[in-house]
C-alpha cells in the first residue's frame, strides 16, 4: 500500500488527488480544481474548472487550454491555502514556468516533483531543492547509463556541427516547447546573434519566452522566407514529427540532427536513421534523480514514469528508503504534444507532435 | 587507437555512403600500414578472437561502479548491447575531444589511448587477457578511466571479438579502391579468405600489380541471385535459361589446388573440419579446380536430401564422429565450375562452364559429389509446374540462370534469379516479447508465438509442457466445449516482417499488456494474432511444441482475427511431409 486512502494524496481515475485541497495535480481528465506542474500537453489538459500554475506559463496555457480558462497565476515560493492544505510551487528547472508542487496538511507534507532537471538552463528558472516528508519523483531517465553533460557543452558541439556545414541547411529536430528555446538560449549565450529559422510549431512558443525576458537570437518562421531564398548555412529548428512530413521538401539536402536524452543510446540513435544525435535532456539524469531524492529529505518516495521500478528498487535496496513505483496512468493516456517524458524510450521519434501553428 | 575510435565515431554519425567512404579513405590514407591493416581487419568483421568474455568484462564493470547486478541488467535491457552498457556506465570521464586529463592517473591512461591500433591489437589487448584475475581487473579499470565512453565501447568490442560497425564490406572496398586506384572486383577477390593484419599484407593488398601467387585456398566471391520478377518472364526465351533446384543447404566452394582440398562456406569460413567426407571427395578431383555448389546431408540412394535441420547438426561439429558421418553423410551438389586446370573460367558463358562441369563429373566421380539437375522447360508454364514439385524434391525453390551469363560477383540483377516456394503459413498468437538489439534496442521486437493445443493433447510431445510457467492460457475461451480446455503452446519465434510503424505500435501494446516478466522477456495477454510464414516444419525434441520451424517470419498482423481463431498445433503437424 503506497498511498493510504486516508493520506494527504491518493490516486483517482482523474489522477493524483489531494482531498484536503480538493484539487488534482496534472489531472488526466477534467476536474473542478487542477494544480499544474507545467504546460506540456501531457500535464496540462483542457476542461477543468480552475487552474493554478506559475505565472510565466500563463501565455502558453491560455493558448493551449483556451483563452478563457480560470487561471490563478502564482510566483515561485508563494504559499497559499486551498481547503485545509497549504500549497507552494517551486521551480523545477524543466521548462519555462515549470514547478514542483509542495502540499501540506494534517502534519504531513508531500512534494510532487513534476518533470525536472538539475542542470543549468538559460531558458528557465533553476531547480530549487525542497524538503518534504514524502516525494513523488519522475524517473524518465532512471538508469545509470543516463548521465548528462552540461547543456552548454552539448550546444557548443551543436554550434560546431552547424558551422561545419556552410553549404547546406542544418535542421535540428527538438521538442517544440522547452528544448527548442533552451537550444536557442544556449546559442545566444555562446554569442550567436544571427537569425535562426523555425518551424511553425516552434515559432508559436517563442513569444512567451521573450516576454519572460529569456534572451534568444533573432528568429523567423521558415514559412515567411521567400521561396528560392538560399538556406545554405542556415540553422532551422523543427519538432521531430516534421522529419517525415512534406515540410522537409524545402530542406532537401540538409544535414539533420536530433536533440534528446534518448540519443544517449546508440541503438536509438541509429534507429532514427538519419542525422546526428545530441544528448540533451530536460529531465534529470541518474545522478540528478538520486541527488534530488537525498536533498528532499523524504523518507517515502514514489516514482512515476519510465524507470519507476528500477529507481524505486535502487532507493529501497541501496539507499534504504521506503520507495515504490507509482502508476499515475498519465503517460499511457498522453496524447497531442509529445515530449521526452513518454514511457517508451523506444519511441525516440514521438508519435504525434502538435500541429504546426 | 584514438584515430581508429575517431573513424568509428565518424562512421557511426554519418549517414550517407559518400561521407562514410570519405572517412574511410582519410583514415586508411593517413595511418601507417600496420594500423590500416588492423583497421581493415576489424572493419571487415574478421576480428573474431574472443580475448575476454562479456561476462568477465561485466564483472569488472560491476566492480568499478559498485553497482548491483540487477541494475546492470536493467541498463542492458535498455541499451541492448553489453559493450555499450559498460561504456555508458564506466566511460565518459575523459572527453575524447578535449584530450584533457583531470588526474595524473588519467593522464597516463590517455597516453595508452594514444598508442597506435596495432600496439593495442598485438600487445595491449592480448596482454590484458593473459593477466591473473585481480591484476586484470585493476589494469582494465585503469585503462577505462582514461577512455571516453566511445573508446571504452570500441575496446570492449575488440576484447570480446564482437566488433562490428554499421558499414558494409562494400563501402570498405570502395574506399580501398579510391585509395589504390584498383578495381573493386579485384580488391574483393584479393580480400577473400584469410587476411593477416600486417603492414606487409596491407601493402600487398593495395599493390598496383600484385604478385600472381595468391594463397591457393582462396575462394572466388560468390555470385548471388535476385528474387524473380515473374512479370518479366514473357519477354525472355526459355531456351536460353538453365533451371535448377534451389537446394536448402549451405552454399559453398569446393577447391582443389596445390594438392590440397578446401571447402568454403558463403560466409567465407573454411569448413573443412566439419566435412571430412567432402574433402575426401575433393582429393579425387584434378588439381586447379574450383566448384560452386550446395552442401547438403544426402545419404546415397535416398531420393531427396535431409532437411536443413539435419545439416545444421553436421555444421555444428568441428570434427564429426565416424557414426555421425555414416548416419548423416554430406553431399556437394555442384552448380558451377569457376576454375579448371588452374585457369579462371568465370568469364566464360554458363553453358560452357556447365559443359566442363559435366565432363568432370562424368569421369567417374560419384556419391558425395553430384551434378545439379537441369530441369527442362518447353515454355514458361513449365516453370510453375517444377516449382510445385520443389517441396517434394526437398528443394526450397528454383534457380534460373541465363546460359550466356558469366559468373559475376555479389548480387547483380539480370541473369541469375531465384524463385522460391510459396512459404507455409499459420496464424499464431503473440505470447512473449523481448528487446531487440542494435537499432532495435529497447524496442520489443523479438516475438514468440503460440498455437492452440488441447490440454490433454499428446500430439507433438505437448504433454510435458503442462507445468511450464511460460504457457499462455485460453482467455475465457468461449469456443471450447467444457472439459476441452485448450492452451497455447509456444511454436515459433520471429522478429522480421513488421513495418517500423507496426513495430512501434506493437511495442506500445506490449508494454501495456504485460502479464508477467522473466528478466528481459515479457509475457503478454494472448490476444493478438499474426500470420507467420515459414519454409518448413520438422519434428524436434528440443522445442517446446515438439516442432522446429525453418525461417519463420511475420507475414502480416491479423487484426481481423481474435486469438481463439488462431491455428492449432495439429494444423502445424499436418504440414510435416509424409
Amino acid at each position: 500500500m503506497v498511498l493510504p486512502p486516508d493520506g494527504l494524496l491518493r490516486l483517482t481515475p482523474e489522477g493524483l488527488y489531494c482531498p484536503a485541497a480538493g484539487a488534482w495535480i496534472d489531472p488526466v481528465r477534467p476536474v473542478p480544481r487542477a494544480l499544474l506542474t507545467h504546460a506540456h500537453a501531457d500535464h496540462a489538459r483542457p476542461g477543468s474548472g480552475a487552474y493554478w500554475a506559475i505565472a510565466s506559463s500563463e501565455g502558453i496555457l491560455r493558448r493551449r487550454l483556451g483563452a478563457g480558462i480560470q487561471l490563478h497565476p502564482l510566483t515561485y515560493g508563494q504559499e497559499f491555502r486551498l481547503g485545509d492544505a497549504r500549497i507552494s510551487f517551486h521551480s523545477a528547472g524543466h521548462v519555462l514556468g515549470s514547478a514542483q508542487i509542495r502540499l501540506e496538511a494534517g502534519g504531513e507534507s508531500w512534494l510532487v516533483s513534476g518533470d525536472y532537471k538539475r542542470q543549468a538552463d538559460p531558458s528557465c528558472e533553476p531547480f530549487e531543492p525542497v524538503r518534504a516528508d514524502g516525494l513523488i519523483t519522475e524517473a524518465t531517465f532512471g538508469l545509470p547509463i543516463y548521465r548528462w553533460r552540461t547543456g552548454r557543452q552539448v550546444v557548443a558541439e551543436l554550434l560546431d556541427w552547424w558551422r561545419d556545414a556552410p553549404t547546406r541547411p542544418s535542421v535540428l529536430f527538438c521538442y517544440a516547447f522547452g528544448k527548442a528555446q533552451r537550444v536557442l538560449a544556449e546559442l545566444r549565450q555562446l554569442g550567436v546573434e544571427e537569425e535562426v529559422l523555425l518551424h511553425g510549431a516552434v515559432h508559436a512558443l517563442i513569444e512567451p519566452y521573450r516576454q519572460a525576458g529569456v534572451e534568444l537570437p533573432p528568429t523567423r518562421p521558415l514559412a515567411e522566407l521567400d521561396r528560392g531564398t538560399s538556406l545554405a548555412g542556415r540553422l532551422v529548428l523543427a519538432p521531430p514529427a516534421a522529419a517525415t512530413s512534406s515540410w522537409m521538401k524545402r530542406l532537401a539536402g540538409a544535414q539533420t540532427g536530433f536533440a534528446s536524452g534518448w540519443m544517449a543510446v546508440r541503438g536509438v540513435r541509429r534507429r532514427r536513421g538519419s542525422g546526428r544525435g545530441f544528448v540533451l535532456s530536460d529531465h534529470a539524469d541518474w545522478d540528478g534523480l538520486l541527488r534530488t531524492v537525498r536533498e528532499s529529505g523524504a523518507r517515502n518516495v514514489l516514482v512515476t514514469h519510465g524507470q519507476g521500478e528500477v529507481l524505486a528498487r535502487y532507493l529501497r535496496e541501496v539507499e534504504g528508503l521506503a520507495a515504490e513505483p507509482l502508476a499515475t496512468g498519465r503517460a499511457a493516456e498522453a496524447e497531442g504534444e509529445s515530449s521526452e517524458d513518454q514511457e517508451l524510450p523506444g519511441d525516440a521519434v514521438p508519435i504525434q507532435e502538435e500541429r504546426a501553428g | 587507437m584514438r584515430q581508429f575510435c575517431q573513424l568509428f565515431r565518424q562512421l557511426d554519425r554519418s549517414t550517407g555512403s559518400h561521407e562514410r567512404v570519405a572517412a574511410l579513405v582519410a583514415h586508411f590514407g593517413s595511418v601507417p600500414p600496420e594500423d590500416a591493416a588492423w583497421a581493415l581487419h576489424c572493419l571487415l568483421g574478421k576480428q573474431r578472437r574472443r580475448l575476454l568474455t562479456a561476462r568477465r568484462l561485466r564483472e569488472i564493470a560491476l566492480d568499478a561502479t559498485a553497482m548491483p547486478e540487477w541494475l546492470f541488467q536493467a541498463s542492458h535491457a535498455q541499451v541492448g548491447d553489453s559493450a555499450e552498457t559498460i561504456a555508458l556506465l564506466v566511460g565518459g570521464n575523459a572527453e575524447s575531444a578535449s584530450g584533457l586529463a583531470t588526474s595524473p592517473q588519467e593522464g597516463e591512461a590517455r597516453v595508452d589511448a594514444a598508442l597506435p591500433l596495432h600496439r593495442w591489437m598485438e600487445r595491449i589487448l592480448p596482454g590484458l587477457a593473459a593477466l591473473p584475475e585481480a591484476e586484470q581487473t585493476l589494469e582494465i579499470q585503469r585503462l577505462w578511466r582514461g577512455l571516453s565512453a566511445e573508446e571504452v565501447l570500441v575496446m570492449v568490442k575488440l576484447l570480446t571479438g564482437s566488433f562490428r560497425v554499421g558499414v558494409g564490406a562494400g563501402l570498405v572496398i570502395r574506399a580501398l579502391a579510391t585509395l589504390s586506384g584498383l578495381e573493386s572486383v579485384e580488391l574483393q577477390q584479393r580480400l577473400m579468405g584469410p587476411f593477416e593484419p600486417s603492414a606487409a599484407a596491407f601493402n600487398e593488398l593495395l599493390r598496383p600489380d600484385p604478385s600472381q601467387e595468391r594463397p591457393s585456398s582462396r575462394p572466388y566471391p560468390f555470385f548471388l541471385a535476385s528474387p524473380l520478377d515473374a512479370g518479366r518472364l514473357s519477354d525472355l526465351d526459355p531456351a536460353q535459361w538453365l533451371v535448377e533446384w534451389k537446394w536448402d543447404g549451405i552454399r559453398g566452394q569446393l577447391i582443389r589446388r596445390g594438392g590440397a582440398g578446401f571447402l568454403w562456406s558463403r560466409g567465407e569460413e573454411l569448413i573443412n573440419g566439419s566435412f571430412p567426407d567432402l574433402l575426401e571427395q575433393a582429393n579425387t578431383l584434378p588439381d586447379g579446380l574450383v566448384l560452386d555448389g550446395e552442401v547438403l546431408v544426402w545419404p546415397a540412394g535416398q531420393e531427396r536430401p535431409e532437411p536443413f535441420a539435419v545439416l545444421q547438426r553436421r555444421l555444428g561439429r568441428r570434427s564429426p564422429s565416424a557414426t555421425l558421418l555414416r548416419s548423416m553423410p554430406a553431399a556437394f551438389v555442384a552448380y558451377d565450375l569457376l576454375e579448371s586446370e588452374g585457369i579462371d573460367r568465370r568469364k566464360e558463358p554458363l553453358q560452357r562452364r556447365r559443359e566442363r562441369l559435366m565432363q568432370l563429373l562424368a569421369s567417374g566421380v560419384s556419391g558425395a559429389l553430384r551434378l545439379s539437375n537441369d530441369l527442362p522447360l518447353s515454355d514458361w508454364n513449365d516453370l510453375e509446374a517444377w516449382r510445385e514439385k520443389a517441396r517434394d524434391a526437398g528443394a526450397e525453390g528454383l534457380m534460373l540462370k541465363h546460359l550466356a551469363s558469366p559468373y559475376g560477383s555479389g548480387r547483380r540483377r539480370g541473369s541469375w534469379w531465384k524463385h522460391k516456394l510459396e512459404p507455409m503459413r499459420l496464424d499464431a498468437v503473440l505470447l512473449y516479447a523481448r528487446n531487440g538489439s542494435g537499432r532495435r534496442a529497447n524496442l520489443y521486437t523479438d516475438y514468440t508465438f503460440g498455437l492452440w493445443a488441447a490440454a490433454d493433447s499428446t500430439e507433438a510431445d505437448a504433454a510435458p509442457l503442462a507445468s511450464s510457467p511460460l504457457e499462455g492460457t485460453a482467455p475465457g475461451d468461449g469456443t471450447a466445449a467444457p472439459g476441452q480446455q485448450r492452451r497455447l503452446v509456444s511454436f515459433a519465434s520471429a522478429y522480421s516482417g513488421l513495418s517500423d510503424a507496426e513495430i512501434q505500435e506493437l511495442d506500445r501494446w506490449i508494454r501495456r499488456h504485460t502479464t508477467e516478466r522473466f528478466g528481459p522477456v515479457r509475457a503478454v495477454a494472448p490476444e493478438l494474432v499474426f500470420e507467420l510464414a515459414f519454409e518448413a516444419v520438422q519434428r524436434s525434441s528440443r522445442h517446446r511444441s515438439g516442432l522446429a520451424v525453418r525461417f519463420p517470419r511475420i507475414s502480416r498482423w491479423r487484426r481481423d482475427k481474435p486469438a481463439a481463431e488462431a491455428d492449432t498445433l495439429a494444423a502445424a503437424l499436418a504440414l510435416i511431409p509424409h
